[in-house]
C-alpha cells in the first residue's frame, strides 16, 4: 500500500489507475453478462437448451427495444412474433442486430454474437411464434443452378433497389439498399424469405426455392466475375465512366497539350546552354 | 499600390527577378520576329514588319537549317530515336498478343480472364505505341528543331469595294438575263411547282410505321386473364402471397415474353398488413362522358393490391418497394407512389397515380384480372385527357 | 546559316511528280501557301484537335465494330462464350456485342476505345466551347464557325444517345424508353412521331435498325461536312491568337505549318488515340454484359445515361410534378420543360450569343486577338453563371448515386437542387465579376508600378523596400488590354448639344441596349504604360483610381495609347 501511495503523484500513475479500473469494471460486467463465454450447446440438438440460451441471450441484448416477449414496442422496434428463425439469424448474422444507433436504417458491422449463440437466439424466438426458418445448406447451395434464370428473376425484382451489379442504391429517407458484396449464400437466401428493413418480402411459394437459388448463383458469380475491360469503376455505369472521361481522358491529354506548346528553357530564360 | 515605388537599379544580369505573368510564350531571343534584326551579321532577314499589309506569306523569310545548340539535339535525337524503336517494337507485340492470346470459344479456361488478358495486352501494346511515337515527335518538335517564330499578315476580311461592286452587278446581270424578274408568271408558277416537291418526302415517312389510333387507352389484361409471376411463370393464389410486405411483378397470361405487351401491362401485387389498405374510391373527372372509376378497395383480394409497374412520367418500370414505408419509388426520376393509399404521387415528376388493376380470384384460387385497367397506362399523351 | 553546297535539294523522281501535279492542278502557290501557313501556339487551342482526333478515332473503330454488330431486334436465345447468361432470352444487337466483347479479338478493345473516344469527343468539344466562349474568339468574323460548332455539339449529343442504344441493353433502352416517354408528351404529334419512329408500339422491332443507319451514315455524314467546313473557315479566316508580344490584330505569330505544326499536331494525334487506348485497357466502359438485355419489366437502380445527356436527366429529376387537363387532352409539362424547353433554351442561348453580344456591347469591329477572361468581366460572368446551371442540372441527373455514396437523403438532393438552379447562377454571376474586377487591378496596379521581386533593399533611413521591376515588354504585351472600342458614344443619359439623347437609344429597346452596354462596358481598362518604361507615374494612376469601376465609355479619362501596335483594331 505504501509503494502506491508513495508513488500516487507520479505523472503515470492517473492512467495506471484509470487502466486498473477499466479492468475491474469490464471484468465484472463480463461476469454478470456472461458475454464471450461459452455457455453451452451443440448445434440445434438439445431443443430446450438451446431455447433456454436463446431466451437469455434475448432477455440482455434485445428485450430493451423488442420487449421482454418479443412483443416489440410501437415506435422502437417491431414484434419478432412470426418473424422466425430466418430473420433472427440474418439480422443479428449480419451484424445489424443489436442496433448500436438510431439511423434511417441498421447498418451492418462486425456480428457480436457467435453462430451458436445465433442459432439460440432464433430458435428461441421462432419458439414464440413460428415463422421461416434458417434455410438448410442444400437449400442455400448453388451447385447446377442456373445463372442465366437468376440473372432474369434478378433484374426484375432485384435490380432496382440493388443495382445491377449489386452495388446497392438510394431509398427515401436516408434508407438505401446495401451492396451485396459480403453476404453469404444463406444471408442472402434469408433476405428474400424474411424482408429485412423497407426490402420487400419473397417467399418461398412466390419465388420458390430453385429461383432463390438461381439468383443466388448469379449474384455470386457476377461479384467474383473478372472485369475483362479494366478497373471496374464501381459497377455503377456511365457517372463514374463520365467522371473518368473527364479526369483521366481530358485531364491527360491537356497535361499533354501544356507540355507541345511550353516555353522551352531559351524562350523563358533568354540563354542557350549546352548542357541537359 | 505598393509603398515601394522603386525600380530596380543596378540590378545583376545573373538576378533575373521572378516572372508572375501566364500567357503566350514570348518570342525566342536572337530569332526572327525582332523588327529590328534586319541585315543581321549572319546574313538572315527579319519577317515582313507589324502592321497591316498586303502579303500573305513572309516571302523571304527563311527557316533555320540547324539547332543553334547542336549537343543538346543529339542527345535529344537519341531519346527520340528509342521511344520510336519502343513504339516499333511495341506495335510488334500488339500483333503477337493478338496471334497469341486467346479469347472466346477458343479458350480452355475462363472465358472472361481470357478476354481479360487479350484485352490488357492488346491495349497496352496499342497505347504504348501510340504514346512513345508520340512522345518522341514532340521531342523531335521541340528539342531538335530549332525554334523559330514567324509571323504571317491577315489579309483584310471584307472585300474590296470594286469586287463588291463587281459581284452586285453580275447578280443583277444575271437576273435580268434570266428574265425571271420580268416574268411574274413564270416565277410564281416556278415556286408553285416547287413547293409539294419539297413536301412529299415528308409526306413519305408516314410509311415508317402505324397510326396510333387507340393503341395507348388499353392493355392486354381481360376479365379473367390470370396473373403470372414474371420470371417463374407461375399463376399465384392469395394463400401462397401470403407474407406482409411482399412484393413481386406480374404479367398477364399469354404475354410472358411479348415486349409489346409487356410495355404497358406489366403490374406489380403488394401484400398490406391487415389495416393498412386504405386505397381511396377516385373516379376521373369525365371530361368526355361517363365518370370512370379508377381506384377501388373492392379491387383488391386479401389486402393484396395490384398496381401498373409502368410509371406515370416516362414509363420506367417504378419497381422500388419499400415495405416499412409503404413507398413504390420509380429509380429513374425518383417519383415516389404511396402504394397503401392509391398510388398517388407524393414525390418527383410524376402527374398522377400508377393506375390500379382491379383483381379478384377465380374458381381454382389463382389471382385473375377483373378487367383491363380503367385508365391509360404509363406516360402522358395529347389525346390522354 | 548555310552556303548552297550544304542544302538539300529535292530528289528528280519527286520533283517530277510534283510538277506532274502541279501542271494539272496549279497547286504550287496554294500549297506553299498552305505549307507556310502560321499557327499561334497556346495549350488550349489544342482542346479543339482533342475532339477532331477522337473524332476520326470513332470513325476508325466505328468501322470495325460496323463489320461484327448486327442492328436486328429479332430475338435469340444465347449460347454463346459468356455462360453466365446461356439461355438468356435477347436481341440479336445485344448478342452480337456480346459476340464482339468476347469472341472476336480486339473486340471488347475495339467498343471501349470507341466508346471511351465518344465521352472524350463530347468533353473535348465542351472544353473547346468554354475556351471559345471565355476568350471571345467567337467574335466577328468568327460567328459562322461558333454556330457550326454548336450544331456539331448537338449532332454530336444525338450521335453518341443513338451509339450506346444500339446494343439493346437494360440501361440504354431505359434511356429509349424516357426518349419514347418525352416524345409522346408532345402536343399534337407525339404519338405519332413516336409511332412514326418506333414502328409502332415500344419497342417494336424497328429502332435499333433506324437508330443504326443514323448513327453510321446520317450523322457522321453531316458531321464530316461541319468539321470540314469548321476547319476551312479556321484556315480561311486564319486561327486567334493570345495577346503577346508582335502580336497585333493584322498578323498571326506563330510556327509554320510545314514542318513544325504537322509534327505537333501529327504528334497529338498519337497521344489522343494513346491516351484513349490506355483507358480503353485499364478502365472498364459499358460493360452490357453485366447490365443485361434490356426488357420493358426491369429497370436498375442507379441508371444514367452517359455523361453528355445528364444535364437532360438532372432537368427531369428535379422538377416538380406539374401536368394539364384540359379538353380531353392531357399537356405533361413535368416532361415537356426539362426535356424540351430547358435544352432548348441552352442551345438557343449558345447559339445566339454572339449576336446578343455584340448588340449589348455595340462593338462590330473585327477581332482577331483573344482577350484574357478577366478583360471581359460581363461575358465571364454570364459563362461561370451558365456553367453553373448546366453543372446543377448534370449533377441532379446522378442525384440516387450522391445521396447513396455521400448518404444525403434522396429527397433532400432534389430540394437542394430546385433552390440551387435559382440562386447558384445569380451568386455565381456575382462572385466572378468582383474576381474579374479584382483580378483587373492587380493587372492594372503591376502595369502602373510593376512587379515585385522579392528583392529586400534597406534605405539609409533604415526602412525596409520590396523593389519593383517594370514589366518587360514581352509581359506589358500580355496583359495591356485595349480599351472598348468606341461604341454607343452617348448612352440615353447622356444628350447631346442640343439636350437630346442619341436617337438610337430613345424607346424601351434603346434603353434596355443602353442599360445592357453599361453593364458589358463595366471594368478596369488596362492601358499599356505610355511612355515603354513603365515606371507608371502618372498615366498608369489614372488608369486605377478615377475611372477605376466605370472605364468611361467613348473614351473620356482613359488615357490613350500612342503605340499603335498593342491596341490596334487592325480594321
Amino acid at each position: 500500500m505504501r509503494w502506491i501511495t508513495a508513488r500516487r503523484r507520479r505523472p503515470l500513475f492517473g492512467y495506471a489507475a484509470v487502466l486498473l479500473a477499466l479492468v475491474a469494471v469490464g471484468m465484472l460486467y463480463a461476469a454478470v453478462t456472461g458475454v464471450g463465454g461459452s455457455t453451452a450447446s451443440a448445434g440445434s440438438g438439445s431443443s430446450s437448451a438451446q431455447i433456454a440460451e436463446g431466451k437469455d441471450l434475448f432477455d440482455t441484448s434485445c428485450s430493451s427495444c423488442h420487449g421482454l416477449d418479443a412483443q416489440g414496442r410501437s415506435g422502437v422496434a417491431p414484434s419478432l412474433v412470426g418473424a422466425g428463425a430466418a430473420a433472427v439469424d440474418f439480422q443479428v448474422g449480419t451484424g445489424r442486430m443489436p442496433l448500436k444507433e438510431s439511423n434511417a436504417e441498421a447498418a451492418q458491422k462486425p456480428p457480436v454474437f457467435n453462430q451458436q449463440q445465433i442459432y439460440a437466439i432464433a430458435a428461441y424466438v421462432a419458439s414464440l411464434g413460428g415463422g421461416p426458418a434458417i434455410p438448410t445448406d442444400q437449400q442455400v447451395s448453388t451447385a447446377g443452378a442456373d445463372a442465366g434464370n437468376g440473372q432474369s428473376l434478378f433484374n426484375a425484382n432485384c435490380a432496382q433497389c440493388h443495382n445491377y451489379s449489386g452495388a446497392g442504391g438510394a431509398l427515401t429517407d436516408g434508407m438505401y439498399a446495401p451492396a451485396l458484396t459480403n453476404a453469404t449464400n444463406r444471408q442472402i437466401y434469408e433476405a428474400m424469405l424474411t424482408g429485412p428493413e423497407a426490402m420487400p418480402v419473397f417467399n418461398d411459394e412466390t419465388l420458390p426455392p430453385a429461383d432463390k437459388r438461381d439468383i443466388i448463383a448469379y449474384i455470386t458469380q457476377t461479384r467474383s466475375e473478372t472485369n475483362p475491360g479494366g478497373f471496374s469503376l464501381g459497377r455503377v455505369g456511365p457517372t463514374t465512366e463520365g467522371l473518368v472521361a473527364w479526369l483521366g481522358g481530358i485531364g491527360a491529354l491537356v497535361l499533354a497539350a501544356l507540355w507541345i506548346t511550353a516555353k522551352r528553357r531559351e524562350e523563358r530564360t533568354g540563354e542557350i546552354t549546352d548542357n541537359r | 499600390m505598393s509603398d515601394n515605388d522603386r525600380d530596380l537599379e543596378g540590378t545583376p544580369a545573373e538576378r533575373q527577378p521572378p516572372h508572375r505573368v501566364i500567357g503566350t510564350p514570348p518570342p525566342a531571343p536572337g530569332i526572327l520576329t525582332d523588327p529590328e534584326r534586319g541585315d543581321g551579321e549572319d546574313g538572315r532577314k527579319g519577317t515582313t514588319p507589324y502592321g497591316p499589309g498586303e502579303a500573305e506569306a513572309p516571302e523571304l523569310a527563311e527557316l533555320p537549317a540547324e539547332n543553334p545548340n547542336p549537343v543538346s539535339a543529339k542527345n535529344w535525337e537519341r531519346v527520340a530515336a528509342a521511344l520510336f524503336i519502343i513504339s516499333a517494337l511495341a506495335s510488334v507485340a500488339f500483333i503477337a498478343a493478338y496471334v497469341g492470346l486467346e479469347i472466346g470459344g477458343d479458350t480452355k479456361g475462363n472465358v472472361v480472364v481470357a478476354t481479360m488478358r487479350s484485352n490488357m495486352g492488346l491495349g497496352s501494346a496499342m497505347a504504348l505505341a501510340f504514346l512513345a511515337i508520340g512522345i518522341g515527335m514532340v521531342i523531335w518538335v521541340r528539342n531538335i528543331m530549332p525554334p523559330v517564330e514567324l509571323a504571317e499578315e491577315r489579309h483584310p476580311m471584307a472585300s474590296p469595294d470594286e469586287d463588291r461592286k463587281a459581284f452586285a452587278e453580275t447578280i443583277i446581270e444575271g437576273a435580268e438575263a434570266s428574265q425571271i424578274t420580268k416574268r411574274p408568271l413564270l416565277r410564281r408558277t416556278l415556286i408553285a411547282a416547287t413547293l409539294p416537291a419539297a413536301l412529299a418526302p415528308l409526306v413519305i415517312l408516314r410509311g415508317l410505321g402505324p397510326q396510333p389510333g387507340g393503341n395507348l387507352r388499353t392493355t392486354v389484361w381481360k376479365k379473367g386473364t390470370r396473373l403470372l409471376v414474371y420470371g417463374t411463370n407461375q399463376p399465384i393464389t392469395p394463400a401462397d402471397f401470403d407474407s406482409p410486405g411482399g412484393m413481386i411483378t406480374v404479367v398477364p397470361e399469354g404475354y410472358q415474353e411479348n415486349d409489346e405487351a409487356l410495355t404497358k401491362a406489366t403490374a406489380i401485387i403488394i401484400k398490406m398488413e391487415p389495416g393498412q389498405l386504405q386505397i381511396p374510391t377516385r373516379y376521373n373527372d369525365g371530361a368526355d362522358g361517363a365518370r370512370t372509376l379508377l381506384n377501388s378497395m373492392n379491387w383488391t383480394v386479401d389486402n393484396i393490391v395490384a398496381y401498373s409497374k409502368i410509371c406515370t412520367h416516362l414509363g420506367c418500370p417504378a419497381a422500388l418497394y419499400e415495405q416499412t414505408t409503404q413507398r413504390i419509388l420509380c429509380p429513374c426520376h425518383q417519383s415516389t407512389f404511396q402504394a397503401n393509399q392509391g398510388a398517388t404521387v407524393i414525390f418527383g415528376p410524376a402527374p398522377r397515380p400508377l393506375p390500379q388493376l382491379p383483381i379478384t380470384t377465380n374458381a381454382q384460387g389463382y389471382l385473375v384480372a377483373q378487367s383491363d385497367f380503367q385508365e391509360p397506362v404509363g406516360p402522358s399523351f395529347w389525346e390522354r385527357g | 546559316m548555310s552556303t548552297d553546297n550544304e542544302r538539300l535539294t529535292i530528289p528528280k523522281p519527286l520533283a517530277k511528280q510534283a510538277g506532274d501535279l502541279d501542271d494539272r492542278f496549279h497547286a504550287a502557290k496554294g500549297v506553299r501557301t498552305l505549307l507556310r501557313k502560321v499557327f499561334p501556339d497556346h495549350w488550349t487551342f489544342l482542346l479543339g484537335e482533342i475532339a477532331l482526333y477522337s473524332f476520326i478515332i470513332l470513325i476508325l473503330t466505328g468501322i470495325f465494330l460496323t463489320l461484327f454488330f448486327q442492328p436486328s431486334m429479332s430475338e435469340v436465345v444465347y449460347h454463346g462464350s459468356y455462360t453466365k447468361l446461356d439461355g438468356v432470352r435477347m436481341s440479336q444487337a445485344y448478342q452480337s456485342t456480346l459476340n464482339i466483347s468476347f469472341d472476336v479479338r480486339g473486340g471488347l478493345l475495339m467498343r471501349q476505345i470507341h466508346h471511351w473516344a465518344a465521352d472524350v469527343f463530347l468533353a473535348a468539344i465542351l472544353c473547346h466551347l468554354l475556351r471559345i466562349f471565355f476568350t471571345g474568339a467567337y467574335r466577328k468574323p468568327r460567328e459562322t464557325n461558333w454556330l457550326i460548332g454548336i450544331a456539331m455539339f448537338t449532332l454530336g449529343i444525338f450521335e453518341g444517345f443513338l451509339g450506346y442504344s444500339m446494343p439493346d441493353d437494360l440501361l440504354s433502352g431505359t434511356g429509349v424508353r424516357i426518349a419514347e416517354g418525352v416524345l409522346l408528351g408532345i402536343p399534337v404529334v407525339g404519338t405519332y412521331l413516336s409511332f412514326f419512329l418506333f414502328g409502332g408500339q415500344f419497342p417494336g422491332t424497328e429502332f435499333v435498325v433506324r437508330f443504326y443507319i443514323i448513327h453510321v451514315l446520317l450523322i457522321p455524314g453531316l458531321l464530316l461536312a461541319l468539321v470540314s467546313a469548321h476547319l476551312f473557315l479556321m484556315v480561311h479566316q486564319k486561327h486567334t491568337q493570345m495577346p503577346g508580344k508582335g502580336r497585333t490584330n493584322a498578323n498571326v505569330v506563330g510556327q509554320p505549318m510545314y514542318p513544325y505544326f504537322m509534327v505537333k499536331t501529327g504528334a497529338f494525334f498519337f497521344f489522343v488515340f494513346g491516351v484513349l487506348a490506355l483507358l480503353a485497357t485499364f478502365a472498364q466502359i459499358n460493360p452490357v454484359w453485366e447490365v443485361g438485355p434490356y426488357t420493358p419489366t426491369a429497370i436498375s437502380a442507379g441508371s444514367q445515361p452517359d455523361f453528355y445527356m445528364g444535364f437532360l436527366e438532372g432537368s427531369l429529376r428535379m422538377f416538380p410534378s406539374w401536368t394539364w387537363d384540359i379538353g380531353g387532352h392531357t399537356i405533361a409539362w413535368d416532361v415537356l420543360i426539362p426535356a424540351l424547353v430547358v435544352p432548348g433554351l441552352i442551345f438557343t442561348a449558345l447559339g445566339i450569343w454572339p449576336f446578343l453580344e455584340s448588340w449589348a456591347t455595340g462593338d462590330k469591329s473585327y477581332h482577331h486577338v483573344n482577350q484574357r477572361p478577366r478583360n471581359a468581366p460581363t461575358r465571364t460572368a454570364i459563362g461561370m453563371a451558365g456553367i453553373t446551371i448546366y453543372g446543377i442540372l448534370w449533377l441532379e441527373g446522378a442525384n440516387d448515386l450522391i445521396a447513396d455514396h455521400f448518404q444525403i437523403p434522396l429527397y433532400t438532393t432534389t430540394e437542394i437542387a430546385r433552390w440551387a438552379i435559382f440562386i447558384g447562377p445569380v451568386i455565381a454571376f456575382w462572385a466572378t465579376r468582383r474576381i474579374c474586377f479584382g483580378l483587373q487591378r492587380r493587372d492594372a496596379s503591376m502595369l502602373s508600378h510593376g512587379v515585385e521581386t522579392g528583392i529586400i533593399q534597406q534605405l539609409p533611413n533604415g526602412a525596409f523596400v520590396e523593389l519593383e521591376r517594370p514589366l518587360t515588354e514581352a509581359e506589358v504585351a500580355e496583359i495591356a488590354a485595349p480599351p472598348p472600342a468606341p461604341t454607343l458614344a452617348i448612352t440615353a443619359r447622356e444628350v447631346d448639344d442640343n439636350g437630346l439623347p442619341e436617337p438610337a437609344l430613345r424607346g424601351a429597346r434603346g434603353k434596355l441596349q443602353a442599360r445592357v452596354h453599361e453593364i458589358f462596358a463595366e471594368g478596369i481598362s488596362l492601358a499599356p504604360p505610355t511612355n515603354g518604361h513603365g515606371n507608371g507615374h502618372g498615366n498608369g494612376h489614372a488608369a486605377v483610381d478615377g475611372g477605376s469601376e466605370r472605364a468611361a465609355v467613348g473614351g473620356a479619362g482613359t488615357p490613350q495609347v500612342e503605340d499603335g501596335d498593342a491596341t490596334g483594331d487592325g480594321e
